[in-house]
């Protein structure tokens, strides 16, 4: 009796993870098999040189998703320029520094940062962040890659303090303790010896956290403006892959190419989020340091 | 307690008899005048509520070995770290009495912690080299000391690393990771990494306990080199250890020092039953 219950119980275990295998194998396939029509017509090269995304054009509609990639590369990096350093000195004075009672305050508020909808961001973005650019920049408008750059860092920020203060607390406190020892202050032994043998941790950490940031559409869509031309820089309007998925989907000819292009470049986002995971995968599990 | 002076004494067998004779005070306060190199009075420590140390009174002069014995858990490790404050790294603890090393109270509070700990260096059980190259675990001292030149620094790894007798063995891998090294190049690179730093003092808690009978040998024979320009501290669970590598010995007991003295004396003709119980392994 007891030995048929636990038999059961593993079949359901082993059930709900190969479902999760289906979902993602279910995913693939139709990102695919949607892409394919697009694909089979044109081939990818279209898709990722330089040109413009007219899919509406008469005659000529031309699908190049080259300006936005290079959006979605430019408002990841600049979330990374500025949720990466936040992100690790507020993991390291949570792990290294702060008193328990401080850990206890900031903890829930990292979760509750992590649970903020992405729509909500976006107004966020829209009345406190945009104004402050084009006062701060003089430009008509806030509504920019810079804006966007921020948000998705923002939303980057949980992910990566509560990896990357893991990464800290794992490192062996021999380490710290010899760097004491040799008259170490707290900042050197934090700065030289920790974070540094934390490092592949920490930038799994932020690569994690821009992973789940990059395909982040409603906040990107809501404050970078979605122009499709060339950004000059981060204060020029931009269209993120995701973004534009979603501002197309809505009144695209079902089954058009048009529509077999908006999965391409779900497919092509699909593929960066993969990539960086899994790198940030490989990061976690060659850690010598850590796993010492 | 026995206070002893071992100011000249750097080998036993140099010493004259009258060596053992409890100093009177004026002696002591000359000593401290300049020569006592880690005085403690008094010393009761405490993690928490709970008393680790009681009155514990040492005299160690400048150069030389003292070793501390004693059972698991008589608070040796606890002692050493005193001296070098890493205890004040435990939450909760407290001490009661006078430490002075050179003269200088390093429970003052306006003792400067990183400072003394320069002064004051520690080799751990286990070594703990950082993942860094073997160049940078030497050079981490003197840089974190504003020590930026490569030639300066360079000319610091070799000396340290000769000092602690492993330049042979590594100078063709500077650059490659310290933590392929074996435990005993290892231990050594601690030693050299904490004589990078010029210490006065090295204080050792059982450095040989982790690695291998013949690289044991060889710590003990770096032990003795160094002696005649550090004054050296060890903590050691080994008798024969303390026996062979160390002009004085200390024995504690539950928190107590029971007996500090000469070496060759304190293992022929102790002075306390319990020490006599301890070195003959009636108990511990
Ligand atoms: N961090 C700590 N917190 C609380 N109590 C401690 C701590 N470290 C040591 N103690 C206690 O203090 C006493 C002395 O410990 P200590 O480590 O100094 O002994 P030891 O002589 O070095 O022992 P061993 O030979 O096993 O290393 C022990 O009773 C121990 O349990
Ligand atoms: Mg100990």
């Amino acid at each position: 009796m007891h030995s048929i219950s636990e038999k059961v119980m593993k079949i359901i275990f082993l059930i709900c993870g190969l479902a999760i295998i289906f979902f993602l194998a279910g995913i693939l396939f139709t990102l695919l098999s949607n892409s394919w029509p697009a694909l089979r017509e044109m081939g990818l090269a279209p898709f990722i040189t330089p040109g413009r995304w007219n899919p509406g054009a008469y005659g000529e509609p031309t699908y190049s998703l080259f300006n936005m990639i290079y959006g979605t590369f430019m408002v990841t990096v600049g979330a990374l320029v500025f949720a990466v350093p936040i992100g690790v000195a507020a993991a390291a004075y949570l792990a290294e520094i702060a008193a328990p009672w401080e850990r206890e305050l900031f903890k829930p508020i990292v979760e509750v940062l992590a649970g903020i909808p992405s729509v909500v961001l976006g107004f966020f973005g829209l009345v406190v962040i945009a104004p402050l650019i084009s006062r701060i920049f003089y430009i008509p408008s806030g509504i920019t890659a810079l804006n966007g750059a921020i948000l998705v860092g923002i939303m980057a920020l949980p992910t990566i303090i509560t990896l990357a203060e893991d990464a800290i607390t794992a490192v062996p406190k021999e380490y710290r303790n010899a760097s004491l020892a040799l008259g170490g202050t707290r900042w050197q032994t934090i700065w030289k010896v920790t974070v540094p043998a934390a490092f592949s941790g920490i930038t799994a950490a932020s690569l994690l956290g821009m992973g789940r940031a990059i395909g982040e559409t409603m906040t990107v869509l809501m404050v970078t403006g979605n122009m499709i031309a060339w950004p000059e820089s981060f204060l020029d309007s931009v269209r993120t892959l995701s973004a534009n998925i979603a501002i197309d989907i809505g009144d695209v000819v079902f089954n058009s190419i048009h529509f077999h292009a908006l999965f391409v470049a779900g497919l092509l986002l699909f593929a960066i989020t993969f990539l960086v995971n899994l790198l940030a995968d490989i990061l976690i599990h060659r850690n010598p340091e850590v796993n010492k | 307690m026995v206070k002893l002076n071992t100011r000249n004494i750097k080998r036993e067998n140099e010493t004259a008899v009258g060596y053992l004779n409890n100093l009177d005070e004026g002696q002591t306060e000359n000593m401290e005048n300049g020569y006592s190199e880690v005085k403690v009075e008094g010393l009761n420590f405490f993690y928490g509520s709970k008393q680790a140390l009681f009155n514990v009174d040492i005299m160690v002069e400048e150069k030389g070995v003292a070793a501390l014995i004693g059972p698991s858990g008589c608070g040796k490790s606890t002692f050493l770290r005193v001296l070098n404050r890493m205890n004040d790294l435990i939450p909760g603890t407290r001490l009661e009495g006078r430490v002075t090393v050179h003269g200088e109270d390093i429970y003052d509070p306006a003792t400067d912690v990183v400072k003394l700990r320069k002064k004051v260096g520690m080799v751990f059980q286990q070594p703990n080299p950082f993942p860094k190259s073997i160049f940078d675990n030497i050079a981490y001292g003197p840089r974190i000391d504003g020590q930026k030149n490569k030639a300066v620094l360079s000319e610091i790894v070799e000396e340290s690393l000769k000092g602690a007798a492993l330049w042979d063995e590594v100078k063709d891998r500077l650059h490659e990771p310290a933590l392929a090294l074996s435990g005993g190049q290892q231990q050594r690179l601690c030693i050299a990494r904490a004589l990078a730093v010029q210490p006065r003092i090295l204080l050792m808690d059982e450095p040989t306990s982790a690695i291998d009978p013949i690289a044991t040998q060889r710590i003990e024979d770096l032990i003795r080199d160094l002696c005649t320009d550090y004054t050296i501290i060890i903590v050691t669970h080994n008798m024969q250890q303390a026996a062979r590598i160390s002009d004085n010995t200390g024995f504690f007991l539950q928190g107590e020092m029971v007996e500090w003295g000469k070496t060759s004396q304190l293992f022929t003709k102790p002075e306390d039953q319990r020490t006599e119980d301890y070195i003959t392994g009636r108990f511990g």
